[in-house]
């Protein structure tokens, strides 16, 4: 556990130590905030209410968190750290789980920081507390999951450019899924109990559900089990590769 | 202290390294060499538990790499080819960084890190970032974090690759001073180095180990190992010649060529089975009269053994 949190430690300075980590926050920032008032039309909605600020996340997720995580391996194998790593006494496991957790914690950070919106619809009106709440969790693991396929990107690549546009396209079929419109097509082509099955490994579909308000443990273990099955294939893309 | 056992890799149908075995004491240091590609960092990669076998194994202080990885790992300390390291972290915080990761902590763990400061001459980089150091500098904190837990065992992969004379001179003096407490495998292209520093030698070509000795046992494969080398201020007679090879155990005689300054003529003298003939051939100038300016009994050169070895030639 304590070589858990050096590496944790050790992954996060290393995002502070760059200009990306204030760089990303602040994109963040603007976009997170700033999409509800330019696109989803904030102001004239008269709603105190958390649910354009969180419409876009899928969205913005796409591609803040393959920037996030795209170096993670792809810079380790390509300056050559990995072998300095791997030859340190830790686990494979605790190299792979500290690597993510590292990032997701450094989401998290970016993810609190959003409060002033919470503070002003709080401030402009009653909006239910609870959900937002239930949709902050829901953000933090969508944002998880987008994480660790972009953890499997970065392991399978020297290259992190690489490794951010296949993070990209499997995260933007993952939102797909899910989708309405791309039900609509699937529904003309397969079954309807088939375009179910697909839609529901959709992570909007999930998030969508979670930031209801209602808190299942179906999107729960949903969310968990594809951070948890991605950590296990990023060990296992790195057993394979890392030394190549 | 490291046993290896029938060790092979190959990357696809590139046989890396091919079933090798040699065994590393405590108090050795051992020189593997061989051309660029021949396997040798390969292998210090396996014993690293950093790549795989494709068969074979080795045991490190009695544990295997294959199944006790991380028990290798505690009591082993390697420096990777380039040395490898956080570049954007000062040097203090990757040293303390690296002790952590080797459970060290609280007041443990600042000893160490100043010991080895201290011990590989950081002190003037202790804050500066990695990147920003020279390449002798990042190769030292390499050192550095191999060093930081004591190992009894050491992995070296080309430590004095980049240093300047004075650099490589300290490290080796490093090297020689910590050996008698470990067993240390380091690599090299600098055949003076592996004279100087190891007390035994592997050379390995195409993955496979063509020699393996003390360095003064590898010289005696030189062609010129045992040769007597005159140098005289007149051209040898042919009579003298003759009689040299008349001598017992004289092979052959052969004029070298007028040396560079241009006024001595060069001659070597070869023996049988490369026995010492200086007395020998000594004598017989001295009972002839003949004027030599100099002569010597030649050592043999690591680097035509080497080339022998390894290009067959």
């Amino acid at each position: 556990m304590a070589q858990i949190t050096t590496l944790i430690k050790r992954e996060l300075m290393s995002y502070f130590y760059s200009p990306v980590a204030y760089v990303f926050i602040k994109i963040f920032l603007l976009s997170t905030v700033g999409t509800p008032f330019f696109l989803g039309n904030f102001l004239n909605t008269k709603q105190a209410s958390r649910e354009i600020f969180f419409l876009f996340h899928p969205w913005l997720y796409l591609f803040l968190i393959p920037a996030i995580g795209m170096g993670l391996w792809a810079e380790e194998r390509n300056t050559g750290t990995i072998e300095l790593l791997f030859t340190l006494p830790i686990s494979m496991i605790q190299a792979v789980v500290s690597k993510f957790l590292a990032g997701w914690i450094f989401i998290g950070i970016a993810l609190l920081l959003t409060f002033p919106i919470i503070l002003t619809v709080n401030y402009l009106g009653e909006p239910d507390n609870g959900v937002i709440f239930a949709s902050y969790l829901g953000s933090f693991l969508m944002a998880g999951a987008y994480l660790v396929i972009t953890c499997v990107t970065s392991a399978l690549t020297r290259n992190q450019v690489i490794s951010f546009i296949l993070s990209v396209i499997v995260c933007f079929i993952m939102v797909l899924l899910g989708w309405g419109i791309f039900a609509n097509i699937m529904n003309k082509m397969f079954p309807v109990w088939l375009t179910d099955i697909i839609s529901t490994a959709s992570f909007s579909t999930h998030f969508n559900s979670i930031s209801r308000g209602i808190i299942d443990s179906r999107d729960l273990i949903f969310f968990l089990s594809i951070i948890g099955g991605g950590l296990i294939i990023n060990a296992l893309i790195l057993e394979t590769k890392k030394g190549s | 202290m490291i046993e290896v056992d029938r060790l092979t890799k190959n990357y696809g149908s590139l046989l890396a390294v091919d079933n090798i075995s040699f065994q590393v004491n405590k108090g050795e240091i051992l020189g593997f060499l061989g051309p660029n590609g021949a396997g040798k960092s390969t292998t210090m990669k396996m014993l690293s538990c950093f790549i795989h076998p494709t068969g074979g194994t080795a045991r490190i202080g009695g544990k295997d790499i294959l199944t006790d990885s991380i028990s290798v790992r505690k009591i082993l300390g390697y420096l990777p080819e380039s040395a490898p390291s956080y570049k954007n972290m000062t040097v203090l915080e990757f040293l303390e960084f690296i002790a952590q990761t080797r459970g060290f902590s609280g007041q443990e763990k600042s000893d160490r890190v100043e010991r080895i400061i201290d011990l590989t001459t950081l002190e003037s980089a202790r804050y500066q970032t990695i990147d920003t150091l020279s390449k002798g500098f990042r190769q030292r904190v390499g050192f550095a974090q191999a060093l930081i837990h004591d190992p009894p065992v050491l992995i070296l992969d080309e430590p004095t690759d980049g240093l300047d004379p004075n650099q490589k001179q300290e490290v080796r003096a490093l090297i020689q001073r910590m050996a008698e407490e470990k067993a240390i495998i380091l690599s090299t292209h600098i055949l003076e180095e592996m004279e100087a520093v190891c007390t035994r030698a592997i050379i390995i070509n195409q993955g496979k180990i063509v020699a393996d000795g003390a360095p003064q046992t590898l010289l005696t494969h030189s062609r010129v190992f045992n040769a007597v080398t005159l140098k005289l201020p007149h051209r040898l007679e042919d009579a003298t010649t003759q009689s040299l090879l008349k001598l017992e155990n004289v092979n052959d005689v052969k004029t070298v060529a007028p040396s560079q300054t241009g006024e001595d003529y060069v001659v070597q003298v070869f023996p049988n089975k490369k026995q010492d003939i200086l007395g020998q051939v000594k004598d017989l100038l001295n009972s002839n009269n003949i004027e030599i300016s100099e002569i010597y009994r030649e050592k043999g050169y690591m680097d035509e053994v080497f080339r022998h070895l390894t290009l067959g030639g």
